[in-house]
């Protein structure tokens, strides 16, 4: 067995950093913009816990990779090819059913996965895990909820939550795909294989479905890409707006 | 248009301690007004348990009827134990 | 809070306010005393009450917009969680808010009903834009700093459920001054290019913070109703004076300039001096021609209208849920 190579690990911990990371960065957008003020301080708590899943695991990869880059350095200096979430979380989301279907895939996925890496041989990571996964088991249940409440609320709120659901659907096999994963990374435990998780993940994800009386949507899934970091556009912009100020002041403290 | 039902809120800070009435809020219902609280109201780590009640289930004595309610409770002095001589000496009592 | 804990006025003919229950408040007032939700008190003194909570809370959530402009963009992962946490704080701080109203008989959907429609009113400060990551800062410090002068004596307002729900937020609005006066520090030491985006920010609050103050009290027509009833405990220009005692030698701190060449310690009054304001802008700014007055309303109203249908939704599945439950 060939023991994994470093950037290999470090990759890894930057997918799961920045899946976290990205979808902080679209959550903020809500914070004075959801339906009731209530969901306004829900919906900054579920930001502030994926922020801080991000932040733990890139100054993790950072001192993985050995370089000296720092958090900060990872999440505002690398461009739009390095960076390595998924498609799901980097999509502009303005409307609120939108944003509850895609909360729901992606804290099912989180929940399935930190729960697995509890037991990473990368003890790091698996003590960040073991912190998160009780944070994303509420997100869980918050997008539950909501999706419970639009799916089987009224006549326009049934249509509106099963649109988001088609419309976010495609992007949930990306999840899934560990093609870009080196083997050895699972042989020895650090990481895990994101196929073993399908079926869990979407187990989940139906009963809820299934709870709003909304049909699952059957969809063919978009081409991926996030873990190579060939992203969507949408995905430039976020980092534009993102980076900007820090990018202008190169080598700044804040 | 109405909002959702209002609820009161009560926190236990700290086990040993009662619940408290920290606030209110507006929710749906009961789940969504538990998530809420839970939101709102320990976003410092200031409960271990909460409860919310609907706010039109509480029944609250009238400042009205304070005088009837609470006066007469004045003149028993005799429900208190410094109400009580206990002679010099006398411990444990 | 203490939700349910009142009658709408025309309902309860026993909180009329009658010489005899009037006689009553006014010897709770004398004594220092806190009035309650069910209370009887005079309804001038529940409508300025109603207004002032209002359009305290109203501030605090039109708030959320000049600093949420910048969790998008906030320099560091670290900023960026303290500003979620801080915007998210003020949401908290409407949410406890419009519940201290809700104790007098309003519902908050009428109170943002007001407040959409422009019929009540929110702070001035917020209707200025956050040009730089520096205003963050600026509006922790001053605009926060501000409010917390503001709002300390409201701690120990006659009114029971506003003084309470104002101990909360006075408690949490502490981290909002220091987490201002740290981004100011630092960007005061750090590049040439940074500091004078502080001192930029520091230039463009100094004014709009002291107008926050309302205008002078020769000038201010509600103030002594509001002391005699406790709502108000001091003065708008004894406020005032005592955040710009405050902010002087924070100021110096900083190693940043207050834009005010009149700013000096009189040893005579024991207060530092400062120039007259000019308030025209202040007026201004209150009629709607400041330079975001639109932009904010159209912000909160669409979020508002945005919303409809998942509130009218969780109203449905409620009514549901609960027909479920009678049923089985």
């Amino acid at each position: 067995m060939s023991s994994p190579h470093p950037t290999a690990h470090v990759d890894y911990l930057l997918a799961v950093a920045d899946d976290a990371l990205v979808n902080a960065q679209r959550l903020g957008w809500w914070i004075s913009r959801a339906p009731q003020l209530e969901e306004d301080v829900a919906l900054a708590n579920i930001g502030l816990d994926q922020l801080g899943q991000a932040r733990a695991l890139l100054a993790h990869a950072g001192q993985v990779e050995g370089a000296g880059r720092s958090e900060d350095d990872l999440a505002y200096l690398r461009d739009e090819r390095d960076f390595r979430n998924v498609h799901l979380v980097e999509r502009e989301q303005t409307d609120f059913g939108v944003a509850m279907a895609r909360l729901l895939m992606v804290a099912a996925w989180q929940s399935h996965l930190y729960a697995a890496l509890r037991g990473s041989t990368d003890a790091t990571l698996a003590a960040v895990a073991a912190k998160a996964v009780k944070e994303v088991a509420y997100h869980l249940d918050h997008a539950g909820r909501w999706v419970v409440r639009l799916g089987d609320g009224t006549e326009e709120s049934h249509l509106r939550m099963q649109a988001a659901l088609d419309a976010e659907w495609p992007h949930l096999e990306e999840l899934f795909d560990g093609s870009f994963l080196d083997p050895a990374l699972v042989a020895d435990g650090v990481a895990v294989d994101p196929a073993t998780l399908r079926e869990p993940v979407l187990s989940t994800i139906l009963a809820v479905v299934e709870e709003a009386t909304l049909a699952a949507p059957r969809v063919r899934p978009a081409v991926g890409g996030g873990r190579t970091g060939r992203h969507t556009e949408q995905m430039g912009y976020l980092l534009a707006e993102m980076q900007h100020l820090t990018r202008s002041h190169p080598g700044a403290t804040w | 248009m109405s909002d959702w039902p209002l609820w009161e809120v009560f926190v236990r800070a700290r086990r040993g301690l009662s619940h408290v009435h920290a606030g209110s809020l507006h929710a749906p219902d009961a789940e969504m007004a538990l998530r809420n609280a839970r939101d709102l109201y320990t976003r410092r780590q200031e409960g271990v348990s909460v409860w919310v009640v609907p706010a039109a289930q509480i029944t609250a004595s009238s400042p009205d009827e304070r005088d009837a309610f609470f006066d007469p409770a004045a003149d028993k002095v005799y429900r208190h134990p410094t109400f009580y001589d206990v002679p010099e000496g006398v411990q444990h009592l | 809070m203490y939700g349910n804990d009142f009658g709408a006025p025309s309902d309860d003919p026993g909180r009329e306010a009658t010489t005899q229950v009037l006689d009553v408040f006014d010897e709770l007032l004398a004594g220092d005393g806190r009035v309650e939700p069910r209370d009887a008190m005079p309804e001038a003194y529940r409508k300025t009450l109603i207004r002032q909570i209002a359009q305290h809370a109203h501030s605090e959530i039109i708030g959320m917009q000049p600093e949420g402009n910048w969790i998008s963009r906030a320099p560091s992962l670290r900023r960026k969680a303290i500003l979620m946490a801080k915007v998210q704080d003020e949401a908290g701080h409407g949410l406890y808010l419009y519940a201290a109203a809700e104790t007098l008989g309003v519902d908050r959907a009428d109170l943002l009903d007001q407040l959409h429609s422009g019929r009540q009113k929110y702070s001035s400060i917020f209707n200025y834009p956050t040009l730089s990551w520096a205003d963050v800062g600026a509006i922790g410090w001053l605009v926060d700093g501000a409010a917390i002068v503001n709002q300390v004596p409201l701690c120990r307002c006659s009114y029971g459920p506003y003084a309470r729900a104002m101990v909360r937020v006075c408690k949490e609005e502490s981290f909002h001054q220091r987490q201002g006066f740290e981004i100011l520090h630092t960007l005061s030491h750090g590049t040439p290019a940074q500091r004078a985006m502080a001192q930029d920010a520091v230039d463009r609050y100094w004014l709009p913070s002291l107008m926050m103050f309302g205008p002078p009290d020769d000038d201010s027509p509600n103030s002594a109703q509001s002391m005699a009833w406790g709502i108000k405990r001091f003065s708008n220009d004894d406020l005032r004076q005592r955040f710009v005692d405050m902010t002087v030698p924070q100021a110096e701190a900083l190693g940043l300039t207050l834009p005010d060449d009149g700013i000096a310690w009189s040893e005579q009054r024991g207060h530092y001096d400062y120039s007259p304001i000019d308030f025209t802008e202040l007026f201004e700014v209150i009629k709607g021609n400041g330079p975001c007055n639109e932009q904010r309303m159209a912000h909160r109203t669409g979020a508002h209208s945005d919303g409809a249908w998942v509130r009218e939704a969780a109203t449905a599945y409620a009514a549901k849920a609960a027909a479920r439950v009678s049923a089985a």
